[in-house]
């Protein structure tokens, strides 16, 4: 559906095409933004309608949200909450909420630190091999991940770091995501060099240029990073189950498989709630910095 | 292990302060040129260890331990045992593999194109007016930043199941298709759509395109009388065609991926017929379900062999369709 109304974009444009009276130009300038307008709004409404499908479902009992078709809770009870905080496997539901928080805070600082001193290098020192390490760099971002999941686990269970948070963390502090130093390059490289270089002249070696110019003039690419490092360790999945057996150690995303798979038919409403309770950290970022977000997207093509 | 590489790289700022002191008193006295070569290279190196840690331990070596063992049988706990291009050849006679491959085909080459092109139409429809635009763009985006999590797919599979949102609207219109989740025909359409739902991410690169499109080269097509579809034609795609090779790539390679929406919408299973069974989640299973280690590493070879060549081939391609002038980045 979504497909079909985007269809219409390429003829839209028909209509700020130049027309020899001013008087009708307008006219069909008011309408093409109404007609624009209309559009839009119909395809947010598609777009947003699974969201808002998923919080009101979440107020329904569990035997409404399979076959009633209407949107809004007929019955609104807040029991499949009640259900979710009593916790699943005799774990309570903020030890999920918890472990998530600290791999995700962990990533978060994990990122920024090394992140920034290897794009620092790239960007700022000139020494030899580092022309080939960027293009190694850059490489490592079509790199799919397949190849390297299954030694990567071999090397962290011969270490006996299997069920701990080890091994979703150390891969953080060691840059192995090249878009956070990708985009930190790209932002130092616009920072003039001037300043550097005067900083330089008056005997700073490369740390302090490094700590007291360079890290905070490119603080707005440090919070990017660091909300998308958030995020996507709040969302990762498959690193989790990878790594982790226990469930006290689940994140929030085990936990709702957890919840997927093993409940019944009757918790399906509990389900849906912890779903929604899972996404609330995400959605208060994007409130709080839909413009770094955004702006980070358009810039870096960094990837949501 | 950890400790002493957090440390490395903890300690890599203090250390590459060791050089400069001596060195920046000298200045005055005119320094060599050859030491401040060689300043900048203990400290690149210093600031890149962490980097170079990671490179080297977790992505190259595990690169290479993952190609020996392609050739290999491992079960994780006796020692792998030499079998030559077994895995390779098994590969051909395995059902399920072959469906796997074909499945995620489907996907990457179905479903790209139809998010990029979403992608492109919207962006072009925010392009049109700035007034306002900026909620819009904020909505398109907010599901790129959730649709590979695990709740988007739990409320994606209760959306399509029987008698959910989606099963009960179509039979109001009168078309009758039950649920998707459980119809190996309808699974792949499903999770496309959830693909497509997710074309905020390239639409704002997009967009960030085409506003810097000089607005001049649209005012002398319409000089030369072009229509809306030639504008698109000969201005709009050839301008934008460094974004669209940037979102082509992006997406294609991250499409291959796919895995825990696949996941979760078959509780793990690959199922209903394997309708569900992406090379990742096949890859998975294989390696921790089945404990076939070298099995599914000699699968993520050739898949990153694959990968490579389409990229290749879209980075030879390029110089026919991509047009880098103006000022377009």
């Amino acid at each position: 559906m979504t497909t079909l109304d985007t269809e219409l974009a390429p003829v839209l444009p028909v209509d700020g095409k130049p027309v020899r009276s001013k008087t009708s130009w307008k006219k069909r300038k008011t309408w093409a933004t109404v007609i624009w307008a209309v559009v839009l709004v119909a395809i947010v409404a598609v777009v947003l309608y699974p969201l808002l499908w998923m919080v009101l479902a979440s107020f329904k009992p569990s035997a409404d949200i399979n076959g009633n078709v209407a949107l809004f809770p007929e019955n609104p009870t807040i029991q499949n909450y009640v259900k979710v905080l009593q916790g699943i496997g005799g774990i309570p539901v903020y030890t999920f909420f918890l472990n998530s928080l600290l791999l995700a805070v962990g990533s978060v600082i994990g990122v920024i630190i090394s992140s920034s001193m290897a794009a620092y290098a790239f960007a700022r020192v000139r020494f030899a091999g580092s022309k080939v390490f960027f293009g190694l760099m850059i490489a490592t971002l079509l790199l799919p991940f397949h190849v390297l999941i299954i030694p990567q686990y071999i090397i962290f269970q011969r270490l006996g770091l299997v069920d701990t948070f080890v091994p979703l963390l150390v891969v953080k502090f060691l840059a192995t995501e090249a878009f956070f130093v990708f985009l930190m390059v790209q932002f130092i490289r616009n920072l003039p060099m001037e300043l550097d270089e005067a900083a330089r002249i008056d005997g700073a070696g490369h740390p302090r240029v490094f700590f007291s110019i360079t890290l905070p003039l490119i603080k707005p690419a440090l919070v990017t990073s660091a909300i998308f490092a958030f995020i996507w360790s709040w969302n990762d999945f498959l690193g989790p189950l990878l790594y982790l057996n226990s469930t006290d150690k689940y994140p929030l995303p085990l936990a709702l498989r957890l919840y997927n798979d093993q409940t019944s038919v009757s918790d399906y409403g509990a389900t849906i709630a912890i779903s929604v309770l899972a996404l609330i950290p995400i959605a208060l970022f994007f409130f709080i910095f839909q413009r770094f977000l955004v702006e980070g997207v358009a810039t870096q093509g960094l990837k949501g | 292990m950890t400790t002493t590489q957090r440390q490395a790289s903890d300690s890599a700022a203090p250390l590459g302060s060791a050089p400069s002191g001596p060195t920046s008193n000298r200045r005055a006295g005119g320094r060599p040129k050859l030491s401040e070569k060689k300043r900048d290279g203990i400290a690149g190196y210093l600031f890149l260890t962490p980097w170079l840690i990671g490179f080297f331990v977790l992505t190259l070596g595990p690169m290479l331990i993952s190609l020996y063992l392609a050739f290999t049988k491992y079960n994780l706990f006796t020692d792998p045992e030499w079998i030559g291009l077994d895995n390779f050849v098994r590969m051909f006679n395995d059902p399920q593999y072959q469906q796997s491959v074909q499945i995620t085909l489907i996907y990457v080459l179905v479903g790209t194109p139809i998010k990029l092109a979403a992608a492109l139409g919207v962006a072009m429809l925010l392009n049109y007016r700035s007034k306002g635009s900026g909620f819009f763009r904020s909505a398109f985006y907010a599901p790129s930043l959730i649709g590979a999590s695990v709740s988007v797919a739990i409320v994606w599979r209760a959306m399509f199941n029987a008698d959910g949102p989606v099963d009960s609207g179509l039979s109001v219109l009168g078309v009758d298709l039950g649920g998707w989740v459980g119809n190996p025909a309808l699974v792949m359409p499903m999770m496309i759509l959830l693909a497509v739902w997710q074309f905020g991410a390239p639409m704002v690169i997009f967009l960030a395109g085409l506003k810097q499109i000089p607005g001049e080269l649209y005012e002398a097509a319409d000089v030369d009388g072009a229509g809306p579809w030639r504008k698109f034609k000969s201005v709009t795609l050839p301008m934008l065609s460094p974004v669209i090779f940037f979102n082509l790539l992006l997406e294609m390679i991250g499409a291959f991926q796919i895995f825990a929406s696949a996941f979760i919408i078959s509780s793990g299973t690959g199922g209903p017929a394997g309708s569900t069974n992406f090379y990742t989640v096949y890859l998975y299973q294989r390696a921790f379900g089945d404990l076939q280690m070298g099995y599914a590493s000699a699968m993520a070879w050739l898949l990153l062999v694959v990968v490579g060549i389409v990229a290749f081939i879209l980075f030879r391609t390029s110089k026919f369709w991509v047009h880098y002038g103006g000022d377009l980045k």
